[in-house]
């Protein structure tokens, strides 16, 4: 129950995009086509998963046995970088078409501060591993939510008569601060 | 903990965390290597990576990657021309020949003085948008005029000029086609750089009735046909003239008797972006 409870608080209520304001770059930057924002929604869930799965020993049987917690930021940019340096690797390995697609996708996802705020929270939260997994992979479920919901809005936007000075990255804004309101309405009801 | 304890402590963590991922990367890199072609770096380098498209090729690096395969011939960068051409075909060891450049040709002089109107128009102002309402001109095979070839050239090579009409620079065109496919209307065609005669029209329409809709149309009276000096040089086809270029000569014999002036011998290569802004300036002052 609890874990059912993470993954709806974390991919909807707390939408990390639409409540916590993280990832703007990608969802502003990768969100003019569907199909775009798909692939880059699944390569940063993909990553938001294994993050979660690798950062947890990192924090729990380095970082706290050796009592300097502090040393958290530092720890999980390494980690999530070299994640995805391996992970590029290994797509490009074993399947290079899909390499082709998600192109400069994954390296942006390094940089991606949704991803480094998902490890930092899970520590804030307690959460035990298998729950810290479930975060993980319910973040980037929001993430690909939030990022298909705005594509969808922008694909149909090109064909709106929008006054000159909004057009491009100002109406993309003003949208995702629409879309921000209307998800604020799920605020409180769930705890956490 | 002692300061300095804390920062021993602190600073092999982190160092052993680095270690190890380091470690694992390599071990990785090793075991997921992926062996590229080096000649792909190397021809690619050679390529303008302007990623026009003129090729058939999505980037200068998939035809890079086409070129080391095999797949394409040398001359298949038609924005580098035989420079790049020669460069490729020195570097693969294979023969350059072929390269022949190509050039667009704007193929409707019917601009806002020589051309009848029929209605306003008032949408979007691109040629894709209002060739779907049929737009301002009567005839039905004009240049719109909203320059979306202008827009589609990526090396500057065309402006739109004071008559509503689109100006090739033939000194900047690298004949990437890029335009001719924008072209909504297909007035564009590519063509070799040795070809100068032109019939400036692409009106299937009955003489009567292009005569009508624009000064400068083709009206199918066959005077071009008459004059040219092999048979089957040019032909009327659609109710339009149509040069032959393996048999026409390429000179203005077949030109002089043109009542409506619309086949024109050699009359673009003067065409460069230093006369056309000089023009501009001519106009405004």
């Amino acid at each position: 129950m609890k874990l059912l409870m993470i993954f709806i608080s974390a991919s909807v209520i707390n939408n990390f995009v639409l409540t916590y304001f993280l990832g703007i770059c990608p969802f502003v930057g990768v969100s003019n086509k569907t199909e775009n924002a798909v692939n880059m929604g699944l390569a940063t869930t993909f990553v938001m998963t294994l993050t979660a799965a690798v950062t947890w020993p990192i924090y729990t049987y380095i970082l706290v046995k050796f009592n300097v917690p502090f040393l958290e930021f530092v720890a999980f940019i390494i980690a999530i970088a070299a994640l995805v340096q391996l992970v590029e690797m290994y797509i490009r390995k074993s399947s290079p078409a899909l390499y082709r697609a998600l192109g400069i996708y994954l390296p942006l996802i390094t940089t991606n501060c949704a991803v480094l705020g998902l490890a930092l929270f899970m520590v804030l939260r307690n959460y035990g591993f298998v729950e810290s997994v479930v975060f993980g992979f319910a973040t980037g479920v929001g993430f690909t939510i939030a990022i298909v919901l705005m594509s969808g809005i922008r694909e149909e936007l090109e064909f709106a008569d929008i006054p000159k000075p909004f057009q491009g990255i100002s109406v993309t804004l003003i949208i995702a601060g629409m879309m921000a309101l209307a998800f604020m309405g799920f605020a409180g009801l769930i705890r956490g | 903990m002692s300061m300095g304890g804390l920062i021993l402590i602190s600073a092999l963590s982190m160092g052993i965390i680095g270690a190890v991922l380091a470690i694992f990367l390599a071990f990785a890199d090793s075991k997921f290597k992926v062996v590229d072609d080096p000649r792909i770096e190397a021809l690619a380098g050679i390529l303008p990576n302007t990623n026009c498209g003129g090729c058939g090729y999505p980037g200068c690096r998939m035809l890079a990657e086409a070129l080391a395969k095999g797949d394409a011939p040398p001359n298949s960068c038609v924005a580098g021309g035989s420079a790049v051409a020669k460069g490729l075909a020195a570097y693969l060891g294979v023969d350059a020949s072929g390269h022949k450049r190509k050039l667009a040709v704007v193929l409707c002089r019917g601009g806002n003085i020589e051309a009848r109107r029929q209605a306003r128009y008032t949408g979007d102002l691109s040629c894709t948008a209002a060739n779907l309402t049929g737009a301002e001109k009567v005839c039905s095979y004009s240049c719109l005029g909203y320059g979306e070839c202008v827009e589609a050239c990526k090396f500057g090579a065309m402006a739109m000029n004071g008559n509503g009409l689109p100006v090739v620079f033939y000194d900047k065109c690298v004949g990437c086609g890029a335009c001719a496919r924008a072209c909504p209307r297909n007035i564009i065609e590519m063509h070799d750089e040795d070809h100068k005669l032109f019939v400036y029209c692409r009106s299937k329409d009955k003489g009567a009735v292009a005569k009508k809709a624009c000064d400068v149309s083709c009206i199918a009276c066959g005077l071009c046909v008459k004059d040219c000096s092999v048979s089957g040089g040019i032909v009327v086809k659609d109710n339009l003239a149509t040069v032959n270029y393996d048999l026409a000569p390429q000179n203005a014999e077949s030109t002089g008797r043109c009542p409506t002036k619309c086949i024109l011998f050699d009359v673009e290569s003067g065409s460069t972006k230093q006369n056309f802004t000089a023009t501009l300036a001519r106009r405004a002052g």
